[in-house]
């Protein structure tokens, strides 16, 4: 599949990374803008009104959440966020705030695209009028409208909290969903300390949905963060 | 020669102890005091003339508060004068004026005057006492210019009440009058003084007639004057020996001349502690006022035990040392002491007691002349007139209660009762014997009341039922007389024994349970390595004691003492108790002055609670906040000892606590620097290499001859530079995850997790590493949650296969999990060469490879990180190799909480 061309504008200070970004992005057909420092970048963002914005967390003016937070006041479209490791704190905290997804560094060429791509194609479901009722993943498939999931065409049995922690999870497909988000999404608000019901849900999800469960193909763990229903599920395993 | 020089160079002890005290003068301020016999003398005058001479020779001189009484002539020596303006305090609708301490520490000027040294401060200041404020003023390194008339003097305030009949309330320690460093004795003959006061220049006409009567009488002025003088001269005589002193000028007295006070609640005892200061100060003695409870004092109302502790308090004032004993004997307990502490003159009170009681019972005076030994006694007449001791009330024993009379007449019913039966068969004797038995017993068992009414109804009914004529109280032989007398008396007597057992039993728990509670103590500080814990340790022993609440205030790095988070109950429950800004500061006050503050203390006795600074050796930890419900619990000289005596024991555990962990601070830069010379060697091979191979294709890729390169060859050099770019990256990580690591603390992050989870992102990361081997998984499908940091425990695992993977090409590897009760154990297996024998162990430590020339790299980072996780989980970790081949890595976590529901 050859994505439709992105107008892109990456916040990020390093010029090593900058060249790397505009090198690799435009030989892919997108078009790049780059902003060394915050300020630049929430100017240019007005400016230019990017589909994606790519927000580098450590920045020289302005810290990374707080550049997340003045873009979702109005920009709607998706952020991703670039961070080191061992900052899962701050991973969560910049998807809480609004960002999409996170990458961190180093990474290839081919995660980056990977995940401009999810972004891309939830865009175009959210933009497009008809409603999805059929999610399809390599062996799985999810009728939506049914309430119905299959594996391999034979029928499989989910409680109704396992159901509804799958859809949420396949809606957002590529997507990474923070226990946050997911406790809120299917306990409620109230249990968004309770990250354990999550587990215990995730476990047997897992081995309903999975051939093996510690190497799953559909759900895939964030370690620190959260959890993410795989893109493109027979690329690995 | 110098064998013939006379022996006449000063003691070095002497020598030192005047050098230490010069060097606490040169840091403290100096105090100058204008003395006088009586108001209107001119003091403030004297004060406000030499601050002027000050301050034209260009000293900084502030006034800091000055009572004018409306005195012209002292007003206008203001003029020119700096003067502090006063602080205002409102209490009860009244708006008060008072010196302000904190403006003039603020202020610190050189020299500060301060008028009346014997004022009391209005509630809501910092002391109560003025002379506080002052000493505060010279702790600071101010000097402090002040006045003070003679009846203010605290040891001559009872000659003072004699003479005038006037009782003066506010007092200044002798102490403090004796540390002054210069007394200016502000003198006016009688006769000059009351024709001041005539003139209205002292008072106000209205108020001058009043005091004329009343204080200004001609004879009163002589007697304030005489001992004003006597006074002053005493301290030109002390200064005046000390010079001597200084210059070697021999004088002999009797050295260590130690005096004993025994003190009671009889206001006789005032008296005692007044004549045992003079009598000490006289001798130059140290001086000790002891407080003897016996069982029988106990019982002493509140009221009584109350002017006990303000006799002590008075005799700390006068400078004494005190201490509160306990024991069965005054005399033997207040002798005990004596010799312990080398006591050379004892004081006790003249008994006031009549003849026939001293025949029964030997006088607290004669049994301690008798067991005085060398120490000379001392006894001090009662006033006459005063009022005699208070005798102290019966203690509500609990056989006093009905119920023990029920019993002890239900004893006498049964022992009737079984002499009905025998009377026909056995003599009368014996019944008596039979009865004694049961008033014996009621003695023993129920005290006296209940047993005097044993004896009687014993009496009576084996008078009324076996005493012929029976049926009747007529005795027809008197011989029976004599039988009742001896069962009253047998049961006055054993009832008092028991009563006395009982008692010393008692005193002897309570030694005991003070020993025991400070044993305990110190044997739980002992096994605790954190502040906090040791000071939740006290809070908990203090609270056994006392009902209340107490936390443990600590300072910043700043030496700003921090409002507590919380403070701990006695049942265990915490509460936010509001330190208000003022009670903060009162625990800032105790801990920057190493003294207790708040209530029962000298420093804003207010407050409702007490702060007790944390002193150690070396310096103050914190301190110990203690809120009791009844604040009365505090006003026990012995319950404080406790208390200090817990808070000291902890202090020092807190001291040793911190300097381990300053030594372990140390031994962690000396590891760091290790770690640091290790890394630099090993940076020299391990980054080097990767980083040639970068640069190496790299530089061919964008070379002059890459148009040259064949597409497999530019794929093979472009494959070598995302490879090796992900070795360093590695290595990288492992390099930032052990500094981290190690810099101080692990913070975990823990959560309930499932290990199948874990296992899941390891694989997928290691998907790439993984190909072509078989990876084996057995998880029991019950395999509880683990509670542990998500991200912790996926790297160890990672580092673990990541491990196997290197050291085991090709082979495939085991990962297994099984929950013990206590524990959850992982082991990750491969089924390569196996570790080098003896390895084992050394495995874990930095920087150790298992084979130092193999190619494969990769500093032996990994391992270590292992080890650091595992133990910051409170697990353990091992290797070792399997008994068919291979290595066998396996660590265990504690499962040391319940999953929630």
């Amino acid at each position: 599949m050859n994505p439709a061309p992105m107008q892109l504008l990456a916040i990020e200070d390093d010029p090593q990374i900058q060249r790397f970004l505009s090198a690799a992005l435009d030989a892919n057909g997108h078009t790049l803008e780059i902003a060394g420092t915050a300020a630049d970048g929430l100017r240019l963002a007005t400016l230019r009104q990017p589909d994606v914005i790519i927000v580098d967390l450590g920045l020289p003016d302005m810290s990374g959440l707080d550049v997340i937070a003045r873009l979702r006041e109005w920009f709607k479209r998706p952020i991703l966020v670039l961070s080191a490791r061992s900052q899962e704190a701050d991973k969560i905290a910049a998807l809480d705030a609004g960002a999409d997804d996170y990458l961190t560094k180093p990474f290839g060429i081919g995660e980056l695209l990977a995940r401009l791509r999810v972004a891309q194609r939830h865009v175009a479901e959210r933009d497009g009028a008809t409603l999805q009722t059929r999610i399809d993943a390599d062996a799985l498939s999810i009728d939506l409208a049914a309430h119905r999931v299959q594996r391999d065409g034979v029928d499989l049995h989910l409680t109704p909290t396992e159901y509804q922690l799958l859809t949420v999870l396949a809606k957002h497909r590529g997507k990474v969903l923070t226990h946050r988000q997911l406790l809120r999404e299917i306990w409620g608000a109230a249990h968004v300390e309770s990250p354990h019901y999550l587990r215990i849900y995730m476990r047997a999800l897992r081995h309903k949905i999975e051939i093996d469960p510690t190497r799953p193909r559909y759900l895939l763990t964030e370690v620190g963060v959260g959890y993410r229903f795989a893109d493109d599920p027979a690329a690995k395993h | 020669m110098a064998a013939n020089l006379p022996d006449a160079r000063p003691d070095p002890d002497a020598l030192l102890e005047r050098v230490q005290r010069e060097e606490v003068h040169s840091r403290r301020g100096r105090l100058k005091i204008f003395f006088g016999a009586a108001p209107g003398v001119g003091k403030s005058y004297a004060m406000l003339e030499a601050a002027r001479k000050q301050k034209a020779d260009g000293t900084d001189v502030i006034v800091g508060y000055v009572e004018l009484h409306g005195r012209p002539e002292t007003e206008a020596l203001l003029q020119g004068m700096e003067v502090l303006p006063p602080q205002t305090l409102e209490h009860r609708g009244l708006t008060l004026i008072e010196f302000d301490l904190d403006a003039a520490l603020k202020r610190h000027p050189r020299v500060v005057l301060v008028d009346e040294l014997a004022h009391s401060n209005h509630p809501g200041a910092r002391h109560p006492k003025r002379w506080m404020d002052i000493v505060e003023l010279l702790e600071a390194g101010i000097d402090v210019y002040t006045t003070v008339n003679v009846q203010h003097i605290e040891s001559l305030n009872d000659v003072v009440t004699q003479i005038t009949g006037v009782t003066v309330r506010e007092t200044v320690p002798d102490r403090v009058f004796d540390a002054a460093d210069e007394v200016e004795l502000v003198d006016l003959p009688p006769d000059d003084l009351l024709q001041r006061m005539r003139e209205g220049k002292v008072y106000a006409p209205e108020k001058s007639r009043h005091a004329l009567e009343a204080f200004f009488r001609k004879g009163n002025l002589i007697a304030l004057r005489q001992l004003a003088l006597r006074a002053t001269a005493e301290r030109v005589d002390a200064a005046m020996r000390e010079y001597r002193d200084d210059h070697s000028i021999h004088e002999t007295w009797a050295a260590g001349e130690r005096v004993l006070v025994c003190v009671g609640p009889d206001p006789l005892s005032e008296r005692l502690v007044r004549a045992a200061r003079r009598l000490a100060s006289a001798l130059h003695a140290d001086w000790h006022a002891i407080y003897v409870e016996t069982p029988k004092l106990t019982r002493l109302p509140r009221a009584a035990r109350d002017r006990v502790l303000e006799v002590l308090k008075l005799a700390e004032s006068l400078g004494a040392e005190t201490a509160n004993l306990s024991g069965e004997s005054v005399a033997q307990e207040a002798l005990a002491f004596a010799r312990q502490n080398n006591v050379s003159k004892m004081i006790v009170g003249k008994p006031t007691r009549s003849r026939w009681q001293d025949r029964f019972q030997p006088s607290l005076v004669d049994e301690i002349v008798r067991g005085s030994g060398h120490i000379d006694v001392y006894v001090i007449s009662g006033e006459v007139g005063a009022p005699p001791a208070p005798a102290p009330p019966r203690l509500p024993t609990r056989s006093s209660h009905w119920r023990a009379y029920a019993w002890s007449a239900g004893v006498v019913a049964a022992i009737t009762a079984l002499c009905t039966v025998l009377y026909p068969n056995i003599e009368r004797t014996n019944l008596v014997m039979l009865y004694l038995l049961g008033t014996v017993l009621a003695a023993t068992r129920f005290g006296r009341g209940p047993s005097v009414l044993a004896a009687v109804l014993s009496v009576c009914l084996f008078d009324f039922l076996f005493v012929p004529p029976e049926y009747s109280f007529v005795i027809s032989d008197t011989q029976y007389l004599i039988t009742f007398a001896v069962m009253l008396a047998t049961a006055l007597i054993i009832s008092h024994l028991a009563a006395r057992g009982r008692r010393q039993a008692s005193v002897a728990r309570a030694r005991e349970r003070r020993a025991a509670e400070q044993y305990a103590l110190s044997r739980e500080l002992a096994q605790s390595r954190d502040i906090d814990g040791l000071g939740a340790i006290l809070r908990r022993h203090l609270l056994a004691g006392i009902d209340g609440q107490a936390a443990v205030l600590l300072p910043d790095a700043e030496g700003r003492i921090q409002d507590p988070e919380r403070f701990c109950a006695r049942d265990g429950s915490e509460a936010r108790y509001p330190v208000p800004g003022n009670d903060l500061g009162i625990a800032q006050w105790a801990y920057d002055h190493r003294r207790k503050a708040g209530h029962g203390t000298d420093t804003l006795a207010s407050a409702n609670a007490i702060f007790l600074p944390l002193n150690a050796q070396r310096n103050c930890i914190g301190v110990l906040a203690l809120r009791p419900k009844d604040p009365h619990q505090l006003d026990v000289p012995e319950q404080m000892h406790l208390i200090e005596s817990l808070v000291n024991q902890t202090a020092v555990a807190m001291e040793r606590v911190r300097l381990t962990q300053t030594a372990h601070t140390a031994d962690v830069q000396v590891e760091s620097e290790k770690l640091r010379n290790v890394l630099l060697s090993s940076i020299s091979h391990d980054f080097r290499t990767p980083l040639a191979s970068i640069i190496g294709a790299a530089s061919t890729l964008s070379g002059e001859h890459a148009t040259a390169l064949d597409p497999a060859q530019r794929h093979g050099l472009e494959t070598t530079i995302i490879e090796e770019a992900q070795r360093l990256h590695r290595l990288v990580d492992n390099l930032l995850d052990l500094t981290r690591l190690t810099q101080g603390p692990v913070q975990l992050r823990r959560q309930w997790l499932t290990f199948e989870e874990i296992v899941g992102s390891v694989l997928r990361r290691l998907h790439d590493a993984l190909a072509g081997r078989d990876v084996r998984v057995d998880l029991p499908p019950d395999l509880p949650l683990i509670h542990a940091d998500e991200v912790l425990l996926e790297q160890l695992l990672f580092n673990l296969v990541e491990n196997a993977l290197k050291h085991a090409p090709g082979s495939d590897l085991n990962i297994r999990a099984e929950a013990t009760l206590g524990s959850i154990s992982v082991s990750v297996r491969d089924h390569g060469p196996g570790l080098p024998p003896g390895e084992e162990s050394r495995v874990f430590d930095k920087f150790h490879r298992g084979d130092v020339e193999a190619a494969q790299s990769g500093f032996g980072l990994g391992l270590a990180i292992c080890k650091v996780i595992v133990e910051a989980h409170g697990g353990r970790i091992s290797a070792h190799n399997a008994a068919d081949g291979g290595a066998e890595f396996l660590f265990t976590l504690p499962r040391d909480a319940e999953p929630p529901e």
